[in-house]
């Protein structure tokens, strides 16, 4: 009994810096940034916006599912080798998510750069540069490439504990690899898919440092829009009604897709 | 199929490795362009250890990593417990509102910290509060949910007899929290607490939202880096934390590998003691 005291800093800790925190981006997205009264201004006033808002909402799905497409073959793959095999492989994709991905994202500066490391190359072989940066391609690449571990985690952590009993029992009822594959293996495996595309969206639509470097002012996504306000242009509330729009929106998304799962969405969220 | 899965493999590993190998060939170029390899040198690293100012950015990150992750873990496991003897209906409650800094795209905690803040600050009277309190508390805040998520498993896992049949043994609730309950949920405490340290270590967005000018982590000050050219040295930092890390991995999986196999041989001496009975 005396045990659920023990949660009680923790309760207190939460309310202060996670519950309140939310009140007050409530707060300031709905007040006038000079006089405090209540207003709907900031968030008319994302209305300007919406060519970006529509952009990192597409550019964020098109990464999310370049990731699947790219992270479930893997996945499955690592799921199929031995156990210490699994465990070297893991290791392989959490390690890139350890190291500082600014750097990381620097390091793709210098590949594609129109005086960088493929472009150099090209030209030492005699082709045409391409220009491979400062574009949506670019942006979407730099989103695939951070982002890809937290598709293949929870979709291998899934595939690794699907029962093969029942791949056995397909094949046994006469499914040939790629029916086994279609009847069981897929439908088995969407509460991954479903947690991998969320763990990729989110941080995706939601970034300033990837179409920074990689982006040009074409480039822009909400995520730089609400940087700016709070670090040069210093309109705390645009910024809290570009924040409060985000957070709805991943809520929608994610309760759409949870609903549309018939999962609770936590399955596979944490690595093993 | 299967070899061209094994390729397709090989090939998405090249991409996710790509960029770090640029970094690490970097680490040893004598020009300060990353494009262009002019000549091989060890100087770079001599660089970064005489670079005092680089060094204290590490040991703020580290000194921030090492603290919020300790706390967040007693904090955490304790909360765990706690929410683990809650009835279904609260304990829900309470996990999802745990959720909430994990669902969140960081930037919206950082801004949603950065606001609070701005508002202490407004009471107490100062123009900015922004530092080292206001950065270990939001590492604290977003390292807490990784310690409870990784705990709560392994107290669902647990016997819930044990710790009934300690207390019958005469047990104080606070003895068999120590002797019975955090030996068995251990494992999920350390990895709480490991995943807590490097993503702790490797915060920039929301670190970057709550720092001031008096307190600067490691990330925080490559991103501010960025709008120069790279001073080579920090490709040398890279390295050194790679090679720390592979080596922190390699190690952590060798001790996971050998727990395995002990159990395996604990399962099956204990299998023949009863076969001999």
């Amino acid at each position: 009994m005396k045990n659920k005291l023990l949660s009680a800093p923790y309760l207190v800790w939460m309310v202060i810096f996670t519950i309140i925190p939310l009140g007050v981006v409530f707060y300031y997205a709905l007040t006038d940034s000079l006089t405090g009264h209540f207003t709907l201004a900031n968030l008319a006033g994302m209305g300007t916006y919406l060519p970006i808002i529509l952009r990192s909402i597409w550019l964020a799905f098109l990464a999310a599912l370049i990731c699947l497409v790219i992270g479930y073959p893997v996945a499955y793959c690592i799921a199929q080798a031995s156990p210490t095999r699994q465990r070297f492989y893991s290791m392989l994709v959490m390690l890139p998510m350890c190291m500082s991905f600014l750097l990381r994202t620097l390091a793709w500066v210098s590949l594609l750069e129109d005086t960088g490391i493929i472009n150099n190359f090209l030209r030492l072989i005699g082709l045409t540069p391409l220009p491979l940066i400062r574009n949506n391609g670019a942006v979407v690449l730099g989103m695939v490439y951070n982002y890809l571990p937290y598709m293949i985690l929870p979709l291998y952590t899934v595939i690794m504990k699907i029962d093969r009993r029942l791949v056995e029992a397909a094949q046994d009822l006469g499914c040939n690899s790629a029916k086994v594959f279609q009847k069981v293996i897929l439908p088995l495996s969407v509460p991954g898919i479903i947690s991998g595309i969320t763990m990729v969206f989110v941080p995706a639509v939601s970034t300033f440092y990837i179409s920074q470097k990689l982006g040009s002012p074409g480039t822009t996504l909400i995520g730089d829009v609400i940087e700016s306000q709070f670090k040069a242009a210093y309109n705390p509330n645009l910024g809290a009604a570009m924040s409060l729009f985000l957070m709805v929106l991943i809520f929608l998304c994610v309760g759409a897709m949870n609903r549309f799962s018939g999962t609770d969405g936590e399955e596979g969220l944490m690595a093993p | 199929m299967k070899k061209f899965s094994r390729v397709f493999t090989v090939l998405v590993f090249i991409f996710l490795y790509i960029p770090m190998i640029v970094l690490l060939v970097a680490s040893f170029n004598t020009g300060a362009d990353v494009a262009v390899f002019k000549g091989f040198t060890f100087s770079q690293y001599g660089e970064f250890f005489r670079d005092d100012s680089l060094l204290r950015l590490l040991r703020n990150s580290v000194v921030i990593a090492v603290l919020s992750s300790l706390l967040a873990t007693v904090l955490g496991t304790m909360a765990a417990v706690g929410i683990h003897s809650m009835r279904a209906r609260m304990r829900r409650l309470v996990l999802s509102a745990t959720n909430i800094p994990m669902t969140n795209p960081d930037i919206v905690t950082g801004v949603s910290l950065a606001l609070l803040f701005a508002f202490f600050g407004h009471l107490l009277r100062t123009n900015s509060v922004l530092g080292f309190w206001t950065l270990l508390i939001a590492h604290i805040t977003f390292n807490l949910p990784y310690v409870i998520l990784s705990v709560m498993p392994k107290l669902a896992q647990m016997d819930p007899d044990l710790e009934e049949a300690a207390l019958d043994l005469g047990c104080t609730p606070m003895q068999a929290l120590r002797k019975v309950i955090l030996p068995e949920i251990m494992p999920g405490v350390v990895s709480g607490a490991l995943m807590a340290f490097t993503m702790s270590l490797d915060d920039f967005v929301i670190s970057y939202f709550v720092t001031g000018s008096g307190f600067v982590t490691l990330p925080v000050e490559i991103y501010n880096y960025t709008k120069k050219p790279i001073p080579p040295k920090i490709y040398a930092l890279f390295s050194l934390m790679f090679a720390a890390i592979l080596l922190i991995m390699v190690g952590m999986n060798l001790l996971q590998m050998r727990d395995a196999t002990n159990r395996r041989s604990r399962v099956r001496l204990i299998g023949r003691s009863e076969n001999a009975n």
